[in-house]
């Protein structure tokens, strides 16, 4: 076996160092009566060769966006991810260390860590950031988490329009802890209804609104936390599933969001299947101490040269056992350097160009399809993202995939009322005529 | 180690100063030295009601977590700011720029129960330190 | 290491003017920020990041690479964390474009080999785990120990009673009663037997109708097989409890004892500790959940389903817990450890764990007389040392940091909590006896240093590229982001 070096003369030396006879021995601990009996009921090893072969078959049997224009977007949006990113990100000294626990052997880890910070904190208007999540739902649910610790706080008020699976885990999460999850409507532009908030607020230790919305609906942000209440505020959380509107939009922080979460996998990830994914958290430096997850800090060594390492331990679950701010241990590290080095190549400037990009595309397939007669469902300000109305949305994509098209996201399944609800994404690869091709089949079915 | 008299002590290690209604509270110079180089302090704010023996915060080394329990019952009059910016005064002065709260007693007569220098001096002793 | 290049923050090698994007032509009119969204547009470009050209950025990181020990650099021996050999083939196949580009929302039919790669790992770690059914929906080993909690609760609440409390032994790790505690229980700690193992008769006097389940993870931190377990489950189950394994450890048992097999109702398999995923400095790991059949309701969803040659996602599920993740779970780790179950086989799977044993006990017998241990007994995949008989107020830490002077990364230190100054050895299979020798060299040395030269020794490290890093001040001042 290619990964295990010890041969045949290795291993009875090392017996004999031991003291034991047979490998065997040195299972004498476990009882003879939980042994297993014969080989486990798995297939023999093979070759490396067949190996590839039988992923290049399983490859083989899916559909991807590279082969087919592509307009799902609904939490995972396909934008491309530079070769230089997995240069980096194949190099073995960052992909096979560990967690940096022992700073000075992880300084490339940790300053990594501490640039992810800063670029994330700066991108969401807030003071401070931690080292990743595991995806922006459990990240949406850990800050309700958070601010009903900070709050002690047993009511979670949520956007209906709040990405569904990012609500799905935050009920997962909260439901034994005593916490009750409240939603709130959306109002015909697409966007949280602001009196229904304003009434359903009292009480609520934290308000989580998607930005943009699952329907593409860029909230007004600054509206929300304006909002008179009778009654002390709700943490604002903001949750982004497709970052690159940060560089279109005021970031929520100035807007008086409080925290910031969401997922920034369009940050240099491919869309892989739902995952590995990066949940992220930005917060207001009064929250810090209640955040979930690792964060690094900069300081100095011994001979005062500055330096990285994991800070504000004491939060977390090695120490602090079950009072821990979160039981994340393992998080999305290369994820996250994934999207370090993606941002420090994109820039300001290519961020932003790459931004408009997907603004203008979404805007040019928005534009074709309401000539040919597919109304937009809302009519809220939307980025790469949007909603219309096609009847029939069951069927469409089984049709569009015919004609060689991967087609947008129904949300019948989600909200029921939106019958002919169909969500299209537009990203920086897709084509003017692949919208102009869409444009027409859809109109010819509407 | 430094067991100031005048000061009454718990059995986890916090010292109480009354004077007249005011009961002035920190951690002791050996509980300072235990927890190392503490980073941070978690305190009651005023106005926040104690109770003698219950915890009513947490202080922090890199490392570990220490619950401070209030040694008197009674109301928060002051938390010391300070300690905010300069943790670090619990260890370098822990029975003075290192204080924590001052509380308004509800019972001035509680402290009596708790040990005095010499009594903690022998319980610390005793306790295989 | 030797001297390196003193690497700058990214914002400080900020260069305006240059440019690391590659960016295709707009084929369709413009549309500007503030045309879309009026006073909720961006007004100035996002400052936080730098202007940089490719070449920048790659030597910026390659730099910083450069500050990184890793598993392809030496011996990584950090106890219960299993830093193991990360395959290139494994990092070769989920790179494929069949697997990194699909879409999850995309149709079924169109992504039957993604469905097949799940179904299959789902199957071999049924296989390995001696278990009925799988999710592999967690992204991390607490991911997983929080969906187990949460299925053990679902169980409860479904036969008329959560219960209260979930029994964890004391040297487990702290992610086992911070899951427990998210899952809405109490977490009652109770203490190890003499032998490191569980106090049958304690556990029994214990064992009432209030305890939910009790999680513990075999083999122990200590390294130690809890020799009870087939009573642990009886005890337990007596009383309609559930065992809770946590399989941080499983690379000491593959193919040679199965926690299904022991009564386990439930447990959780670190693919990046077992089955060779890489660390990638923190994440992203895989924490698939394996249960027994009358677990199996509870499940997230959705699961993936086999019918005829067709595979699918099972959202049918009215009893489920619901998602505990926003798809399907960390899908390219996934693919990842299937190509490792693969390229092992039934035999190779039995050979690591074979070896990790017989590497560890090694470790263990060369060891012994220069290090104190920790525990005695007998143990598999990993020991433990203690500080115990270090001279001159030479401390565990101080060793630990002294390795990195001799080119290794430092053991797992302080933990497990129940043995003082914890050093807590863990080799894995993919080490070469030389390499071990190697370590077993600089052990040695550094034994004699405390001795002889202790301050050589307290100072440590001297030729990383930094010296001692101040936690105090990092904690005391908290700077978590670069300011101008």
């Amino acid at each position: 076996m290619h990964y295990l070096p010890a041969s045949g003369e290795d291993v009875k030396n090392m017996l004999g160092a031991v003291g034991a006879k047979s490998v065997d021995d040195l299972f004498s601990s476990i009882p003879e009566e939980v042994k297993l009996r014969g080989p486990l009921p798995i297939p023999s090893g093979l070759a490396e060769a067949e190996v590839k072969e039988r992923f290049a078959l399983r490859a083989a049997r899916n559909t991807v966006a590279s082969c087919f224009p592509c307009f799902l977007g609904a939490g995972a949006y396909d934008h491309y991810v530079p070769a230089a990113v997995d240069a980096i990100l194949s190099r073995s000294e960052f992909y096979t260390s560990y967690t940096p626990y022992q700073p000075e052997m992880a300084q490339g880890t940790l300053q990594a860590i501490f640039e992810f910070q800063t670029m994330m904190a700066g991108l969401t208007g807030m003071d401070v950031s931690n080292a990743s999540l595991y995806d922006g739902a459990s990240a949406t649910a850990e800050a309700a988490l958070m601010a009903s610790r900070l709050r002690k706080g047993r009511k979670i008020l949520v956007a209906r329009s709040l990405h569904p699976s990012y609500r799905a885990v935050l009920r997962t999460y909260v439901k034994h802890l005593g916490l009750a999850v409240e939603e709130v409507p959306f109002g015909s532009d697409g966007r949280v209804d602001l009196s229904a908030y304003a009434k359903a607020a009292e009480g609520a230790c934290i308000f989580l609104v998607g930005q943009p919305n699952f329907f593409g609906v860029v909230e007004d942000v600054k509206a929300i936390s304006s909002v008179a209440l009778n009654s002390e505020k709700p943490i604002l959380a903001v949750a982004v599933a497709e970052t690159l509107a940060l560089a279109a939009l005021e970031p929520p922080g100035p807007q008086g969001a409080d925290l910031c979460v969401g997922d920034a996998r369009s940050f240099g990830l491919p869309v892989g299947f739902g995952g590995p994914y990066l949940g992220f958290m930005t917060a207001k430096k009064e929250l810090m101490r209640q955040m979930p997850g690792r964060i690094c800090g900069e300081t100095v060594d011994a001979d005062g040269r500055r330096g990285f390492v994991l800070t504000l331990t004491t939060r977390e679950q090695h120490i602090r056992r079950e009072k821990a701010t979160s039981n994340i241990c393992s998080n999305e590290g290369l994820c996250m350097l994934a999207a370090t080095v993606y941002l420090a190549l994109m820039g300001r400037k290519g961020l932003s160009e790459l931004a408009r990009q997907n603004l203008s595309k979404a805007h040019y397939l928005k534009g074709a399809l309401e000539a040919n007669g597919v109304k937009p469902l809302f009519g809220g300000p939307v980025f790469n993202e949007f909603a219309v109305s096609v009847k029939g949305s069951a069927k469409v994509n089984g049709k569009l995939f015919k004609k060689g098209i991967i087609g947008g996201y129904p949300l019948f399944k989600d909200y029921p009322k939106l019958k002919n609800g169909y969500l299209l994404c537009a990203t920086e690869r897709t084509a003017k005529e692949d919208c102009d091709k869409l444009a027409s089949i859809l109109g010819g079915a509407a | 180690m430094n067991i100031p008299s005048g000061l009454r002590y718990t059995k986890t290690h916090e010292w109480v100063k009354i004077e007249g209604q005011t009961g002035t509270v920190g951690v002791s110079d050996f509980a300072q030295h235990e927890l190392g180089d503490i980073v941070f302090v978690e305190a009651p704010q005023p106005g926040d009601g104690v109770t003698a023996g219950a915890q009513m915060g947490t202080v922090e080394s890199v490392k570990a977590v220490s619950e401070l329990n209030c040694p008197i019952s009674g109301t928060v009059a002051e938390t010391n700011e300070a300690l905010a910016d300069h943790p670090e005064y619990l260890n370098q002065d822990p029975y003075g720029a290192g204080w924590i709260v001052k509380v308004t007693l509800s019972d001035a007569k509680e402290a009596e129960g708790l040990m005095d220098a010499q009594a903690y001096a022998k319980y610390v002793a005793e306790s295989g330190h | 290491m030797s001297r390196q290049i003193e690497e700058k923050l990214l914002f400080e090698l900020d260069h305006p003017g240059r440019n690391g994007a590659s960016l295709p032509k707009c084929d369709v009119p413009e549309v500007s920020f503030a045309d879309a969204f009026g006073p909720l547009a961006r007004k100035e470009e996002p400052v936080a990041l730098p202007e940089l050209s490719e070449v920048d950025v790659i030597r910026h990181f390659t730099r910083l690479s450069a500050c990184n020990y890793s598993v392809d650099l030496g011996l990584y021996p950090l106890g219960s964390c299993t830093m193991k050999y990360n395959p290139k083939i494994n990092e070769a196949v989920c790179r494929y474009e069949g697997l990194s580009g699909v879409h999850p929302l995309q149709d079924e039919a169109t992504a039957q080999g993604a469905l097949e790669l799940m179904h299959a790992l789902q199957e071999s770690l049924c296989a390995i785990s001696g278990m009925d059914a799988c999710t592999l929906q967690p992204a991390a080993g607490a991911h997983g120990e929080f969906t187990g909690m949460q299925l053990i609760r679902a169980y409860h609440e479904a036969k008329g009673n959560p219960r209260k409390i979930v029994l964890i032994p004391d040297s487990a790790h702290g992610t086992n009663p911070a899951s427990a505690h998210f899952a809405g229980y109490a977490v009652e700690e109770f203490k190890s037997g003499a032998d490191g193992c569980v106090d049958v008769e304690a556990l029994k006097a214990r064992m009432n109708e209030e305890v939910a389940a009790i999680m513990l993870t075999v083999p122990n931190t200590l390294g130690i097989f809890e020799k009870n377990i087939k009573a642990v489950c009886e005890i337990l189950h007596a009383k309609g409890g559930q065992v809770y394994i946590d399989g941080a450890n499983l690379n000491a048992l593959m193919g040679v004892t199965r926690p299904g097999d022991w009564g386990a109702d439930v447990m959780h398999i670190n693919l990046h500790k077992t089955f060779s995923t890489p660390h990638g400095g923190g994440g992203p790991g895989a924490g698939p959940v394996a249960c027994k059949a009358h677990l199996e309701p509870f499940l997230p969803v959705p699961i993936v389903v086999k019918k005829e040659e067709r595979y699918s996602f099972d959202y049918e599920r009215p009893m489920s817990i619901g998602k505990v993740q926003g798809f399907y779970g960390n899908f390219l780790v996934l693919a990842r450890a299937l190509a490792y179950i693969e390229t092992m086989g039934a035999e190779g799977l039995k050979s690591a764990s074979e070896l990790a044993v017989l590497n560890a006990n090694y470790l263990r017998a060369k060891l012994t007389g220069k290090l104190e241990l920790g525990f005695d007994g007998p143990t598999l995949h990993e020991v433990v040392f203690c500080d115990k008989g270090m001279p001159n107020g030479v401390t565990t830490m101080d060793f630990a940091k002294r390795l990195i002077d001799y080119g290794f990364h430092p053991p797992t230190v302080y933990f497990p909590l129940i043995v003082h100054g914890a050093i807590m050895i863990e080799p894995t299979e993919t080490e070469p006896k030389e390499e071990m020798d190697r370590f077993v060299e600089a052990v040695e040395k550094i034994v004699a240093e405390a001795r002889e030269t202790p301050d050589l020794v307290k100072k440590a490290p001297h030729e990383a590229y930094r010296k001692r890093l101040d936690e105090v001040a990092a904690a005391r001042n908290p700077r978590l982001v670069w300011k101008r």
